[in-house]
């Protein structure tokens, strides 16, 4: 029995460790930049599936995909914001106007990304195996893959904590999630800054599916699946909240491994549910203020 | 017999004290003026009587009948209507039917259309608004949307009636006729609470005058005993002004 | 003379739609198999975005949850199909969809904008997970069968539903129920100080469209005579009306119109020879609407009609 708790445990912690990391970036754009991307999802297919064809195709080692990767997508999400959501921004009446036809705007871009990600790589489920070999400890077997996972998912997300803290251009992002108005005012170039955020937005997603694609299966209609997980944790853990998208993405993970120990099939099903009694309870965040 | 009365009203934002402990009564017929510096608490007790915001604590009866904790429409069924201190007109309807709303849903929610119409051009009438029923309402100058909004207040026929800073922003001819419709309000036999800060305009036409401060009521009386209190003008004018006297 | 052309041109815009429907009705005595189901597509399609823009237009709350109304219809059908003759099969389809919407509508209409139109997507989705799961689980099926209809049949009930919908949807702008929901979408706050129950005039108005989705879901059912859960909760039917409306121009009311029938055309021309390419193009053309057409086809027109007469002004 004690066995089992752990291991459903241990599943969850591995599973939240990716939820948070991809929740990070999720809570950088929608609590920074104020859109609430529906897309984000679809960010971290296209990472999943860049890595995919640099390994199967160039043999590359998904870990140095990361420095692939990442710019990549950071590029993308950059020159979005700078063409697409700035102009939405400028012509929109009211703050709450610009959340949501961006929004809308997003969900545009959904099926953007999707068509053309199978128009490229085709509908199938790929997949590729990488340091699938086993580890020992505690007594249980772990795929070395899933742990590597999970430290390079605590790993980056602690960087950018560092980074959002201390950084000079990461207390611009802090002063813009406030009050963007004030922040212009005190010579913040808040275009900038907010492309900026949804480029780092766009660039965790992309890491986030380079390391979901070592172990798990990747097909391009999966993105909609991470946005809405992504979602929940936001909304769990406080928006706008780094250390709370980890707690919040632990939690999750820890209630989904929970879910599909008992009975699989509704994994999705108990997601969505949770993410409307969050809704109608507290949409302001758990954790949060 | 006191249309409206407040008992220990209280109202908390976060740990801001907004309104404290502050006692009540508006008898019926009167005009009375709620004054106080900027943050006084004063539209805040107004969105407590209309039932904007919920109370912390307190009770606040309408003609002896308990309606704190009823909702805004309840309340203005119930025969409370109000104005807002930043205009909130239907901006995209014309004057006529922002008023014809009024009388639909207000006391009398079962009236005929061709009643409603009727009354509502008889109140566009009144406010001195008829040439402009067909215009929308974001077309109107300020002193027109603030006299709609009163209008609008005015087809829920109700019997107390809370404006809040009507003159605001009105240049002196304006003030002076906003005057006129007040008293001319009140001649229709409706109890009126009005927020003002242009003094003239309370001096005039106020029977009596609360003052609030810190959402605190530390004064009560006619216009005369306020001007002549020493904590308002303390408040006012600082501790100098009165030593300087 | 002013007063002449004033009465033709009330009395054209009386009679145009009712030509126009007898034309409609009286098509399939010549026409081919094939322009009748296409037709019926089309009037789905314009269905179920004037009933989305119907409550989402004046309020300002842009639901996504088109595709579990029409899905609880078309689930009605497969659940009922048999039993039961088709106008009634209808009608629940219809009144299931109405009670799902009272009872989504009290919960969530309090909810601020963004989180109204996450949990309408929300739905969905549980919708459409919550029946794959019962379905394969409970029942031990995937899909289920549906006694078809004839096309000319099921053409004429969607005409007829398309009527009544019309006609709601004018009563309704003329009464002072409707005015009640245009003050909501002005200002909500002075709305209810006038003594308009705002939640109620919202909650109903959000039922009254899931029931006309829902009517066209339990027709549309027995045209596809095979349905499982991810044909009847589709998603992207919940997106359609949105592109649809914004793309038509949603400050007339034939703007929805307009925009439901070009892309329920466009959509027949290409989704079954090129899928993917359709749903980018879908994709695409919702981005540009929401950035560069805020006020739709219609109002795009618009403002190149009055540039182009105001340009011919300042040249006389």
């Amino acid at each position: 029995m004690i066995v089992r708790v752990l291991d459903i445990g241990i599943a969850g912690l591995l599973l939240g460790g990716i939820y948070a990391l991809i929740a990070v970036g999720l809570t950088l754009q929608y609590g920074v930049a104020r859109v609430l991307n529906i897309a984000h999802g679809e960010f971290i297919m296209i990472g999943a599936f860049i890595t995919w064809s640099l390994y199967i195709i160039f043999g590359i080692n998904p870990l140095l995909s990361l420095a692939i990767c990442g710019p990549a997508i950071f590029t993308i999400g950059f020159l979005l914001y700078r063409t697409l959501f700035r102009r939405l921004r400028i012509s929109s009446a009211s703050p709450a106007a610009f959340e949501g036809s961006s929004m809308l705007a997003c969900f545009g871009l959904l099926f953007i990304i999707q068509n053309l990600a199978i128009l490229i790589w085709g509908a199938d489920i790929k997949g590729y195996s990488y340091l699938a070999f086993p580890i020992r400890f505690w007594g249980q077997t772990f795929a070395a893959n899933r742990l590597i996972t999970l430290g390079f998912a605590l790993a980056i997300g602690l960087i950018f904590y560092f980074f959002l803290t201390w950084s000079r251009l990461g207390k611009a992002i802090r002063a813009a999630a406030q009050d963007a108005a004030a922040a212009e005012l005190m010579g913040i170039n808040i275009d900038q800054v907010l492309a900026l955020c949804f480029g780092f937005g766009a660039l965790m997603a992309g890491l986030g599916g380079t390391l979901l694609s070592m172990s798990y299966k990747i097909q391009p209609t999966m993105g909609l699946e991470y946005t809405v997980i992504a979602l929940i944790v936001i909304v769990l853990g406080g928006l706008g909240s780094i250390p709370g998208s980890f707690i919040g993405g632990l939690l999750l993970g820890l209630v989904g491994s929970i879910v599909t120990y008992i009975q699989p099939g509704l994994s999705l099903v108990a997601y969505y549910l949770l993410f409307m009694l969050l809704l109608l309870a507290k949409p302001t965040g758990i954790l949060g203020k | 017999m006191p249309v409206l009365e407040g008992k220990g009203l209280t109202k908390y934002f976060g740990g801001l004290v907004a309104v404290s402990n502050v006692d009540l009564h508006v008898d019926e017929g009167e005009i009375v003026g709620l004054i106080g510096p900027n943050g006084a608490g004063k539209t805040t007790l107004f969105n407590l009587i209309s039932g904007a915001l919920p109370l912390r604590s307190g009770t606040i009866l309408f003609k002896g009948q308990k309606i704190s904790g009823l909702k805004p429409y309840e309340i203005c069924r119930r025969g409370v209507a109000r104005t807002f201190q930043s205009i909130k007109v239907f901006p995209d309807m014309s004057a006529l039917q922002n008023v014809l709303l009024g009388s639909y849903f207000g006391v009398s929610p079962g009236m005929s259309s061709m009643e409603a119409l009727r009354e509502a051009k008889e109140i566009l009438e009144f406010m001195g608004l008829s040439a402009s029923s067909a215009t929308r309402a974001r077309d109107l100058t300020l002193a027109s949307q603030k006299r709609l909004e009163v209008a609008r207040a005015l087809a829920t026929k109700p019997q107390l009636l809370l404006i809040d800073e009507m003159m605001a922003g009105l240049n002196p001819t304006e003030v002076a006729q906003a005057i006129e419709l007040v008293s001319s309000i009140r001649k229709n036999g409706i109890t009126i609470i009005m927020i003002e800060h242009v003094m003239k305009a309370i001096m005039n036409v106020c029977e009596r005058i609360i003052v609030l401060h810190h959402g605190q009521k530390i004064a009560e009386g006619t216009p005369q005993e306020i001007v002549s209190s020493e904590t308002v003008i303390k408040l006012y004018l600082g501790e100098r002004a009165r030593a300087a006297s | 003379m002013d007063i002449a052309r004033v009465i033709s041109k009330r009395s054209s815009a009386l009679w145009a739609p009712f030509l126009i429907l007898i034309l409609l009705a009286s098509l399939p005595l010549c026409a081919p198999q094939y322009t009748i189901i296409l037709l019926t597509t089309i009037f789905m399609y314009i269905v179920i975005t004037v009933s989305w823009t119907m409550f989402s237009g004046p309020t300002g709350y842009i639901s996504l949850a088109p595709a579990a109304f029409f899905g609880v219809g078309v689930y009605t059908s497969a659940l009922l199909g048999l039993v039961l003759p088709l106008p009634a099969i209808i009608g629940i389809g219809g009144l299931a969809s109405f009670c799902l919407a009272l009872f989504v509508g009290a919960l969530t209409l309090r909810l601020r904008g963004t989180y109204f139109v996450m949990f309408t997507f929300g739905l969905v989705e549980l919708l459409l997970h919550f029946v794959l799961w019962w379905e394969v689980n409970i029942t031990g099926t995937t899909g289920r069968v549906v006694p078809t209809v004839n096309n000319t049949k099921v053409f004429y009930f969607m005409l007829i539903i398309f009527v009544i919908l019309m006609f709601a949807l004018y009563t309704i702008r003329g009464s002072r129920f409707g005015l009640a929901l245009e003050a909501i979408g002005q200002n909500e706050d002075a709305a209810a100080h006038t003594g308009v129950n705002v939640t109620m005039v919202k909650v109903i108005t959000f039922a009254i469209s899931a029931f006309f989705m829902g009517a066209a879901g339990a027709l549309m059912a027995t045209r596809w005579t095979y349905i499982d859960p991810k044909i009847a909760f589709n998603p992207l039917l919940s997106f359609m009306p949105v592109l649809m409306a914004i793309f038509g121009g949603m400050g007339q009311l034939y703007g929805p119109i307009i925009g439901a029938a070009i892309f329920a055309y466009l959509e027949e021309f290409l989704i079954t020879r090129f899928p993917y390419y359709y749903m980018l193009i879908f994709g695409t053309i919702m981005v540009i609407a929401i950035v560069y057409m805020p006020e739709g086809l219609v109002g795009l027109i618009r403002r190149l009609l009055k540039s182009s007469t105001e340009g011919r002004h300042a040249r006389t």
